[in-house]
């Protein structure tokens, strides 16, 4: 079966193969209408709610098993955690102006964007670093306490998280600098996006469980 | 017929205006792999099709490994004092029998099932993210060869495959087995969350046109229920191996009781995921023979939308039942009889799927194929493991059994009769529209009453054993304590060994069936060997690798029966007549055949991808050198992953491609 130079419906067969999913079945196909990476990237979070569930369950069972003088009230350092929070929820204010300017069409503003972004997690990651690093200087090692490994564990897989969508956020940034994002780029981005507010919106409820709430 | 069209113009866009591609834009490191036969074709595949018989095929490798770990058990306690396994080898034995059977046998092939046939029955040409399920099997054969090399390295698991903690820490468990055992259920765990993504997303997304969600298939409806049990219960366990990994990596104390710890938690969280699997073990094989009974007993299934729901509440239902496994630890009165009440409710939904089924058949035009027996031995059996499943529900009774051989012969007959039984019935069902030869009959028959036999001699005695007081995991039982008369635990025990050398049997002439059907000189199988209902009929046998000439599309629920026949009754009352073979439909769909298929091509990151998996879970036991490695091949892989379009660049068919779109032709790869 031969192929003709011009495709019969040039429209459909580019949004084909620059499709955002990877059968050719592009969102124009879709039963829901939601593109499939969409409801991937929802259904992977839905599962990662599970996840920081389980963790923080763990947590909230054991953050009362701790010694006398090494527990929340002697540690937390509440302004300097509520800065690093802040500069957090401030990148993903900077996610969204990277998504809609992405989805503009306008890859450098977006480019922009998705540095600051990255930059704001490297931040909040270098917090939790010098946190933790202080948290062991008074004392507390992983394994010091039932509330310390728990303590670590949640907060630590939540920094893996932060981190790894720091590295996502770069890739992204050299990818679309060398045009190697195959498929819709505002998409991409706003994939990425997904991902960035979802570790935030763990973040508020770690912060808000394990800091703010006294013990 | 062109399978794999090469992307003729290579158009990719950017928002509105196409942007042409170079042959000289070439993504990725390698020119990557086209081939679509030969060994390479399989290593490197991302056909749903190539990928559900490498499921089944491990599948069953790792139920024959499964089965002889249990014949190890059986022969062990077939006389009083055992000396075949010393204890160390047999807490090892049951706990590998168990991981196996659960997590390398009947979800695996659950999964197998589900790649194969679930675009098939919506119409679709593959999943909707082929990479991402090579990938997922990837994970789960190198995750299951890394579980079972423990065998090699210094012993295999030895807590129980519910793994209880404190009892799995280092102190009671030096060996690396546990470590094996957490680290390998991460790696297939990644399978099955993976799994779960990816088929969610094709049956909600993936439908052909028509397929409203009251018109898929059921087979595809309990896979689809199944998949989102996987997606919130997968990680729930891997919180718990994380912990557990932790306490015996890093000294952590989560379950060290002497440390003030709760050792509850250990089970809590591992149970809120082991319940859920209970019904992904099982509803695969209900959806299975939700499709057989109807076909073998020429009515379509009664109650289509009670079986569908009754699923999915069952899907519901059973997140809220997990602490039914711990009424022996001492939850507290209220705890106790809210899982009780629970446990008894989710019987219902189970109960109506049982009554749904029998009255499919009811007033059928029957056919005792291999097929349908197995469906029909299904009801029986999961019913008796449904009844013993309520005496568990009575709390009191059930801190009576705990522990016993009594809750062994449960879970045998509602996993064994239950799941195992459904996915043979799939077997033979789908066998000739797997593979083009439709699997003997005499031969299935023996496999048949071999298995069923079998099942009831090994598992049926094990309710009186566990009533009298054996306690399952005790690796030999005394002459001086067994009892007398009917009771006697050396005569039942005897019995179930001999059921299970019977149930062996059963199973090798499934793989001796397999030899003789598939003989030089057997007839390839006819199209439509059933008289089937279901979407995944309308192609050929086995299914073409673009699966339809046609995007088909969707009229009715069991969409080819209504092709085939037509409703001449009058006043209410049906009359179905005959009005085309299955050969004039596929005529017709060839005849009218899609001009554009679009089918994703091969690659090699997700084999790269699992294979950094396994490397680094040997690097966390033996070598932080492995596991520097592994991270490395591992960030390569995604890369590779990320920049390589999913389709063929046409320089990767040949090296000197033709210039410019125009010229372009269509590889014919048929």
């Amino acid at each position: 079966m031969a192929d003709t130079a011009v495709h019969p419906d040039a429209t459909d067969a580019a949004a084909d193969h620059g499709g955002h999913d990877e059968s050719g079945h592009g969102a124009h196909h879709s039963s829901t209408g939601l593109s499939n990476n969409k409801l991937a990237m929802w259904l992977f979070l839905g599962s990662e709610c599970l996840l920081f569930g389980g963790l923080i369950s763990t947590y909230m069972l054991y953050r009362g098993r701790h010694s006398e003088n090494l527990g929340p009230d002697q540690l937390w350092d509440i302004p300097f955690t509520s800065a690093s929070s802040f500069v957090l929820l401030m990148s993903s204010l900077t996610m969204v102006l990277g998504v809609t300017a992405a989805h503009r069409g306008d890859l450098r503003n977006a480019k922009l964007w998705l540095v600051v972004t990255a930059t704001l997690g490297s931040l909040f990651v270098a917090g939790q670093v010098y946190e933790f690093t202080t948290f062991y200087r008074e004392g507390l090692g992983f394994t010091t306490s039932l509330f310390a490994s728990s303590f670590y564990t949640l907060t630590g897989f939540h920094g893996v998280h932060v981190t790894v969508g720091i590295i996502m956020l770069l890739s992204l940034v050299a990818m679309l600098s060398r045009n190697r994002v195959p498929g819709d780029k505002g998409e991409t981005v706003e994939m990425v996006g997904l991902y960035w507010h979802f570790v935030d919106i763990v973040w508020i409820l770690i912060f808000t469980l394990v800091y703010l709430i006294p013990a | 017929m062109a399978i794999i069209e090469r992307p003729s113009t290579d158009v990719a866009t950017t928002g509105t205006a196409p942007v042409y591609v170079t042959t000289d834009t070439t993504y990725g490191v390698f020119r990557r792999p086209v081939q679509s036969e030969g060994w390479t074709s399989w290593l490197f595949t991302v056909d749903h099709k190539k990928l559900g018989i490498m499921y089944g095929v491990t599948a069953m490798v790792f139920f024959v490994i499964g089965g002889l770990e249990a014949m190890l058990i059986r022969a062990q306690l077939a006389g009083p004092d055992g000396t075949i396994l010393s204890a160390d080898r047999y807490n090892q034995m049951f706990t590998m029998h168990a991981t196996t059977m659960v997590f390398l046998f009947v979800m695996p092939m659950a999964a197998a099932f589900a790649n194969f046939m679930v675009p098939l029955q919506i119409g679709a040409r593959d999943v909707a993210f082929p990479r991402i399920n090579a990938f997922g099997f990837w994970c789960f054969l190198l995750g299951g060869i890394f579980l079972n090399t423990s065998w090699f390295l210094g012993g295999a698991a030895d807590g129980g495959w519910f793994m209880y903690a404190p009892n799995s820490s280092v102190t009671f468990s030096p060996t690396n087995g546990i470590d094996f055992w957490l680290l390998g259920l991460l790696i297939t765990g990644i399978a099955s969350q993976t799994g779960a993504i990816n088929l969610i997303v094709t049956a909600l997304n993936m439908r052909a046109p028509g397929m409203t969600l009251m018109r898929m298939p059921i087979f595809t409806w309990m896979i689809l229920v199944v998949q989102f049990l996987l997606l919130f219960a997968i990680p729930v366990i891997t919180v718990a191996l994380v912990l557990l990994m932790f306490q015996r990596g890093f000294d952590a104390t989560f379950f060290s009781v002497e440390a003030g710890a709760d050792p509850l938690l250990w089970q809590h969280l591992f149970w809120i995921f082991g319940h859920p699997e209970v019904y992904i073990l099982v509803l695969p094989a209900f959806g299975i023979i939700s499709e057989v009974l109807p076909v073998f007993s020429k009515k379509p299934l009664f109650g289509y939308p009670f079986v569908v729901f009754s699923g999915a509440a069952i899907g519901f239902v059973g997140w809220g039942v997990w602490a039914h496994h711990m009424f022996a630890s001492g939850l507290g009165p209220v705890s106790v009889a809210v899982f009780s009440v629970a446990t008894m409710a989710i019987a219902v939904p189970t109960g109506v799927k049982i009554i749904n089924w029998t009255l499919t058949m009811w007033g059928g035009k029957l056919r005792f194929t291999t097929a349908m027996l197995f469906a029909v031995g299904l009801i029986i059996q999961f019913t008796v493991g449904g009844l013993s499943g309520v005496t568990h529900a009575v709390a009191p009774s059930d801190t009576q059994q705990t522990d016993t051989y009594y809750i062994v012969a449960h879970l045998h007959y509602v996993i064994f009769g239950g799941a195992v039984l459904g996915l043979f019935a799939g077997l033979y069902y789908w066998w000739p529209k797997i593979f083009g030869k439709v699997l003997n009959e005499s031969w299935g028959k023996a496999n048949f009453w071999g298995m069923i036999i079998g099942m009831n001699l090994t598992f049926g005695p094990m309710h009186i054993i566990g009533l009298q007081g054996q306690p399952r995991r005790m690796y030999v039982w005394t002459e001086a304590r067994a009892g007398e008369g009917f009771f006697n635990l050396g005569f039942w025990n005897l019995v179930s060994t001999i059921g299970s050398v019977v149930l062996a049997f059963g199973i090798l002439f499934f793989f001796i069936n397999i030899w003789v059907s598939h003989r030089k000189g057997t007839q390839p199988a006819p199209l439509d060997p059933w008289d089937a209902r279901s979407l995944e009929w309308l192609t050929s046998n086995p299914p073409k690798e673009h699966n339809f000439d046609r995007t088909p599309t969707v009229h009715a629920l069991d969409e080819v029966f209504h092709r085939k026949y037509e409703d001449r009754g009058e006043n209410g009352q049906h009359d179905y007549v005959r009005v085309a073979t299955t050969e004039e439909l596929l005529a017709e769909e060839e005849a009218n055949a899609d001009s554009h298929i679009h089918l994703p091509a091969p690659s090699y990151w997700p084999l790269v991808l699992a294979f950094s998996l396994p490397v680094m879970a040997y690097g966390v036991i033996y070598s932080t050198l492995l596991i520097v490695a592994g991270a490395g091949i591992l960030a390569l892989a995604m890369y590779g992953w990320a920049m390589e379009p999913s389709y063929a660049d046409p320089s990767d068919y040949d090296p000197d491609p033709p210039s410019g779109g125009a010229e372009l032709e269509v590889a014919n790869r048929g």
